[in-house]
């Protein structure tokens, strides 16, 4: 789902940015476990990175926003591995296995983490020349669809320039729904005023980019 | 009904903390995560992956005009390049501030941040405070940090909507000429390099 509550940008009311002090790398030993599990899991090869971010923006927004950083991880990471055929419900309610698993795709290794873990690449040979240039004029389109995009709501129909190709990538409107559907695009950042995103008001003095991939771009 | 929602947060944690234990146990007992591997991973981040990494990105940038110059025309690479302790994937990029243009990185959809070198980001880029207010009130997030720029600058927001991801090159502070590039190290904290921070004397 595209228009729910993890789209946050210009939303009010939700108070000041609270920085913590000597913050820990993980508030609890759990925290370490569920970003450890994510990271296993995510390396094998069943879900996309975006596949894993749309299990977070299905989640109920009440649920969202209650919710800790690492507690949404762990809710999306359940979903996944029933959704996937990994565990089922009825395993993660008796807290214990019950059947034999199924093979993965791939596995991360202990030499994988020596390195330590590397993100993945999401870089892919294009199969038709950018449509746009650095400098070029664009305007967004005006999309809302119901399963994931990277398009973000404040951006949506605004006019921007285009100011640098960064490469065709895996796109993500297609790889949450099917790993396998990497689908690449051209990928670009684009520069809005304040003025186009939030009108006269907005201060003079800033500029907000966003990455956007060559499907949210009509020529302006 | 405040004390009753304070209890609930409670039982929510304790509950949550028994469902990752039961998660890591069937997971283990299936053969589809390696506890000892969990660890290392655990261990990695929060023992080698960390700010330190970026600092030592910028302060080089700051005596190296050949090495500022690579930066800013391929971070991955020049990141790299310096044999760094975590290898950035793609596709770090860096972006400068000057007298004239403050940068500030966000991830208004998630949590998008370099892990490479900056590790793992703290809550408050996470939050909803942030997430929100990055991108319409910076000026506002930036007085949250005590930090205030000059009237007359421009404040560039990247919003890190796929997986490029930023890393701020903040400017050398004046007084700082002959120090080593270790020294110069220390001034960069993690905010510098998101851009809710400005290194100080």
């Amino acid at each position: 789902m595209s228009n729910t509550i993890h789209d946050m940008g210009g939303m009010h009311g939700f108070g000041p940015v609270e920085p913590e002090p000597n913050e820990p790398v993980f508030h609890a030993p759990w925290e370490g476990r569920v970003h450890a599990m994510q990271r296993v899991l995510g390396a094998a090869g069943l879900w996309s990175i975006d596949g894993g971010r749309a299990s977070l923006e299905t989640l109920n927004p009440a649920t969202y926003l209650a919710s800790t950083y690492y507690q949404r991880w762990f809710l999306g990471l359940e979903k996944r591995v029933v959704s996937y055929g990994l565990v089922g419900a009825d395993e993660l309610a008796a807290g214990h296995s019950l059947r034999n698993a199924t093979p993965l795709p791939r596995k991360m290794t202990g030499a994988d983490v020596q390195k330590p873990p590397v993100r993945g690449h999401f870089e892919r040979p294009s199969s038709a020349p950018a449509k746009f240039k650095p400098g070029d004029r664009v305007r967004t389109v005006n999309i809302n669809p119901a399963t994931h995009t990277r398009l973000p709501r404040y951006a949506r129909d605004k006019e921007g320039v285009v100011e640098a190709i960064r490469g065709c990538h895996v796109y993500p409107d297609t790889a949450a729904l099917d790993v396998h559907n990497e689908n690449p695009q051209w990928l670009y950042t684009v520069v809005f005023t304040g003025k186009e995103l939030w009108g006269d008001a907005a201060d003079p003095a800033i500029k907000v980019s966003i990455e956007a991939f060559e499907p949210y771009l009509l020529p302006a | 009904m405040a004390e009753n929602d304070h209890d609930h947060d409670h039982s929510e944690l304790s509950d949550i903390q028994l469902r990752v234990r039961a998660l890591e146990t069937i997971l283990t007992k299936k053969g589809y995560v390696d506890p000892a591997l969990l660890d290392q991973i655990v261990e990695s981040y929060e023992t080698k992956i960390g700010p330190k990494n970026g600092a030592r990105l910028v302060a080089r940038a700051w005596i190296d005009p050949d090495f500022k110059a690579a930066l800013l025309k391929d971070a991955t690479e020049a990141a790299n390049s310096l044999g760094h302790v975590s290898p950035v994937g793609s596709h770090l990029i860096a972006v400068e501030n000057t007298p004239e243009t403050h940068n500030l990185v966000v991830c208004t959809l998630c949590s998008c941040y370099p892990w490479e070198v900056l590790g793992l980001p703290p809550v408050w880029y996470k939050s909803a405070p942030y997430r929100s207010r990055a991108v319409i009130d910076p000026k506002g997030v930036l007085a949250d940090f005590g930090v205030t720029l000059p009237a007359d600058t421009d404040i560039r927001i990247w919003d890190s909507t796929a997986e490029t991801r930023f890393i701020v090159l903040p400017m050398r502070p004046p007084g700082t000429e002959n120090w080593s590039e270790d020294r110069l190290a220390e001034l960069v904290t993690r905010d510098c390099m998101i851009g809710t921070g400005v290194p100080t004397l």
